[in-house]
């Protein structure tokens, strides 16, 4: 099998004919008196889908995009140009732009390439070619089929599978030279499903940084059609939410979007570079109650928000964000890593070549306790448990979070009851964490369907939590009283 | 525009060669650039220069796409290749197709959306700089920025078919805008403002923009939660408009033949209160939501949604027109300024007519169920008593079913927010459930 810098020069500078010696040249030509950092970044992402409606495959879709970013930077200044052409001209003309960031003469040299090698977290396989095109339609088929049978009260079946194959190569101006090969799948099912007259849907999927192979190995489709179904099911019996701050348990895995939403994105390097983020100049103090251990990890083989090395070449690590309730370190980039002081975090991420890189997250999650799921359940005389999720939104300034429940039920005198209709719950980040006061010995990672965004650019991530509670959180249904 | 024109028909051409009994394809550039300053002095210059193109290519009924950014021959023919690849193995669907030759907007009209902004990135820069530092000097309590921000662009789009239809437009758009960061005690709060148009001529000034992130960002501070209530609710017209976009969401061909919108079979029924009419205007020159044909290549006209608070019409592309058995609407891609009726009275005096209630300022989260209407969201604004606004609050939540919502819509003012896609005032809804402490 070929290794990642051998598929990444056969993909990406090949074809123009580019050799170390012209790109150095131009990233030589970034760096000038006043440029005190730049890289390029060579990015070719293959990907296709097929969607599976009314029972027939509708359509399917192949892309490629290729492209080659340029960033000089400065201090505090960034300059940043890209062009769709992998070829020296439109380089040259990029380089040319990005270095215009500062009043920039001549040409300082690089340092020579020093090549890092990291150990892969996943294979470089080409997820694509990975299965037939008659294989892809038959499982799609197969799902489609499995579903309809499980209830009379399907109405609508829409199930879509997507691979993405990845090529990245960075050069920086300090001589690091790094290849990455990412492979990427993806399998959705969501259903609709009517009652007497109601309709409710329900969604699931799952995947991460492997071949098709991971969904014909152990009829994943069909785990997800069940949980797709089984979702519906209950939201055909929800009542009104309730309305009004009570205690709240959250169930393990996807729930982990509270981490996301009220910890992660606080603790990005940039905002708290510019003192911007309600956790700047936190460090060392206590954040969270002490039952909370917050990581995010990078270096989790095979997982949708796993990274071998992010897209500045670093390699992604398991950092620690918060350690029994104190605030340890923030996510770092490069850029806002020196601005601070500090080292890469292995955070730097990217959307594309067309986009400058910041602070992401990677897979963050809670550390598991000591409770067993029922003690926490049981010692709720009235309130929410909330096993599902949407989505959710931060303002990081302030601290507000929501995230939106899309099942959830009643917990009354210690036992889970009825279940209710999607709620937002809303809350102030340090604030929640700090009435956390059970956390459970359950820590499940989410089934590889995160996407996370900021500022307008998009990346796969990945969360994950044991069941938890919270003392009292404000939850936006309609029954009031 | 030649180039493009000749581009979609070498394209096109290609998928003949191939095999493909029709096609379609649009081609897309965009040029510009972004800069933003923080503390007064530039932070990033970025120049964007994007280009794409994407087809669809049909063997009878079946349909196989792809999309790419190279405009080589080479890369060209090897997507067209891949896309009649998937063909043969997706399925016969009976709505799959192009627009019929009588739908196309063979006689589109020239809409005038292009003016370009003469201003070099040096000048931006000053201009991002002077705005914020305005900004910052403006109130002792604004205690950091996230900056402000100028952004420039170029747009060039070419739609063409295999029934000899092609559709040429091109438009600009700019955008000036400011983040403040107030703080007092333990506090903080962030707020913007921002200008966007296709015409430079039409932006607000810097020291607007700069003045309004201030009093944003400073009304914010010391915002309480609130006891949970049901009481009547204004949405400001930024914040109306994605009241009405949830709307749009729901009476959208795809979301209406996959049964996943509450007004699945509601033609003719009442959704709005009998004062309300909604409509589309898509060929408004200087407008950010015009088109002079859709998605599809078919005429876009002015649609009529809601007349007299029934609903007259979905929103239809060709595929989801047949889907339903009905004719498209021009909204392949979506709704071209939708605008909704409004009464004389601005945001000032629709407080006034509250004795009670929320001024919502900003919502968060996704927190809105289109199958079932239900609508649940984080939000922050002010309290009102007396047609007064009393304090602003925050971290509760806003509730009900936007069926309720729209039926319950008492008024909408005057204050037309003309910013994005749907124009409308600030909408009074009737009552809501709120959530807090």
């Amino acid at each position: 099998m070929m290794q990642p810098f051998e598929i990444a020069r056969k993909n990406l500078l090949d074809p123009a004919g580019l050799t170390d010696l012209q790109l150095q040249n131009v990233l030589s030509h970034v760096l000038g008196n006043s440029i005190d950092n730049a890289d390029l970044y060579f990015q070719a992402s293959y990907t296709e889908s097929w969607v599976l409606e009314d029972g027939i495959i509708k359509g399917g879709s192949y892309n490629i995009d290729r492209g080659v970013g340029v960033r000089a930077m400065s201090g505090e200044k960034t300059g940043f140009a890209y062009s769709d052409d992998i070829i020296l001209p439109a380089l040259e003309q990029a380089a040319k732009a990005a270095r215009s960031i500062s009043n920039n003469d001549g040409a300082t040299p690089v340092k020579a390439w020093e090549m890092s090698i990291e150990k892969q977290l996943y294979l470089p396989v080409n997820p694509l070619t990975s299965a037939t095109e008659t294989e892809k339609v038959a499982l799609l088929q197969k799902i489609d089929k499995y579903t309809r049978a499980l209830d009379s009260r399907v109405i609508q079946v829409n199930i879509s599978l997507a691979a993405e194959f990845e090529t990245i190569l960075v050069m920086a101006s300090d001589g690091h030279l790094a290849a990455d090969v990412r492979p990427l799948v993806r399998l959705n099912v969501s259903v609709v499903m009517e009652q007497n007259g109601r309709r409710e849907q329900g969604y699931a999927g799952g995947g991460g940084r492997y071949d098709y192979q991971y969904f014909f190995a152990d009829d994943k489709g069909f785990e997800y059609a069940k949980e797709a179904v089984r979702q519906a099911a209950v939201n055909l019996e929800a009542v009104d939410a309730p309305a009004g701050a009570m205690p709240v348990v959250l169930g393990p895995g996807w729930p982990g979007v509270l981490l996301h939403e009220a910890v992660g994105h606080g603790l990005e390097g940039d905002f708290n570079r510019k003192g911007t983020s309600l956790y700047s100049g936190q460090m060392g103090k206590q954040v969270a109650s002490t039952l909370c251990t917050v990581v995010d990890n990078g270096s989790l083989p095979n997982r949708r928000g796993s990274l071998t090395i992010d897209d500045e070449g670093t390699p992604t690590q398991c950092t620690v964000l918060i350690e029994n309730g104190i605030l340890r370190n923030y996510l770092q980039d490069k850029r806002n890593a020196r601005l601070m002081g500090m080292k890469s975090t292995g955070n730097g991420r990217r959307e594309s070549y067309a986009s400058m890189p910041m602070p992401r997250m990677t897979n963050t999650y809670l550390l598991p306790g000591k409770s067993k799921p029922e003690e926490i359940i049981a010692s709720v005389k009235k309130g929410l448990y909330a096993v599902n999720f949407g989505g959710g939104q931060v303002d990081i300034t302030s601290g507000k979070f929501v995230f939106s429940a899309c099942e959830a039920y009643l917990i009354e005198d210690g036992k889970i009851t009825k279940p209710v209709k999607g709620a937002t719950l809303i809350g102030n980040g340090p604030e929640v964490l700090s009435k956390v006061s059970m956390v459970g010995d359950d820590l499940q990672l989410d089934s590889g369907i995160g996407i996370c965004g900021k500022d307008g650019q998009s990346v796969p991530v990945g969360v994950g939590q044991p069941t938890l509670k919270v003392d009292s959180m404000t939850v936006g249904g309609t029954h009031h009283g | 525009m030649d180039n493009l024109k000749n581009l979609v028909e070498s394209i096109l051409a290609e998928a003949k060669r191939q095999g493909a009994t029709d096609a379609e394809v649009d081609v897309g550039t965009n040029k510009g650039f972004t800069v933003s300053s923080r503390k007064a002095e530039v932070e990033s210059v970025e120049y964007h220069q994007d280009k794409g193109i994407s087809l669809n290519v049909y063997f009878g009924k079946r349909l196989g796409s792809a999309s790419l950014s190279d405009f080589s021959r080479e890369a060209i023919e090897s997507a067209v290749k891949a896309a009649c690849n998937i063909a043969r193995f997706t399925d016969e669907d009976p709505c799959s197709g192009l627009a019929e030759k009588e739908l196309l907007a063979f006689n589109y009209p020239e809409i005038e959306l292009f003016f370009p902004w003469k201003i070099s990135v040096a000048e931006a820069i000053k201009l991002a700089c002077e705005c914020e530092a305005i900004a910052l000097a403006k109130d002792k309590r604004i205690s950091n920025s996230e900056g402000a921000m100028i952004t420039t662009s170029e747009s060039y789009h070419a739609y063409g078919n295999s029934q000899g239809f092609i559709g040429l437009s091109s438009a600009t758009r700019h955008e000036i805008s400011c983040v403040m960061i107030a703080k007092e005690k333990e506090e903080m709060q962030r707020d913007f403002s921002y200008t966007t148009a296709c015409d430079p001529d039409m932006l607000r000034s810097i020291k607007d923009i700069a003045n309004e992130a201030v009093d944003r960002t400073i009304r914010r501070l010391g915002a309480k939660s609130l006891k949970t209530c049901k009481v009547p609710v204004i949405f400001p017209a930024e914040e109306a408009r994605g009241l009405l976009g949830h709307f749009v969401s729901a009476i959208q061909g795809g979301s209406l033949y996959r049964k996943s919108s509450f007004l699945v079979d509601h033609l003719g029924k009442k959704v709005f209160p009998e004062h309300i009419q909604i409509q589309e205007h898509p060929h408004l020159a200087k407008a950010l939501g015009s088109a002079p044909f859709d998605d599809d290549g078919v005429n876009t006209t002015d649609n009529i949604f809601i007349e007299n608070g029934i609903l007259r019409n979905y929103c239809l592309s060709v595929y989801s027109a047949r889907k339903l058995g009905m004719k498209s609407t021009g909204n392949a891609g979506g709704v071209h300024n939708l605008s909704i009726s409004h009464s004389e009275k601005d945001l000032e005096a629709l407080i006034k007519t509250m004795d009670k209630g929320l001024l919502v300022t900003e919502v968060m989260g996704q927190g809105i169920n289109i199958v079932t209407g239900d609508y649940s969201r984080g939000a922050s604004g002010f309290w009102i008593e007396h047609g007064k606004i009393q304090y602003p609050v925050d971290e509760i939540t806003i509730a009900g079913n936007l069926r309720d919502i729209y039926a319950r819509v008492i008024e909408i003012g005057n204050d037309i927010d003309r910013r994005g896609n749907i124009h409308t005032g600030s909408i009074l809804i009737e009552e809501m459930t709120v959530a807090g402490c």
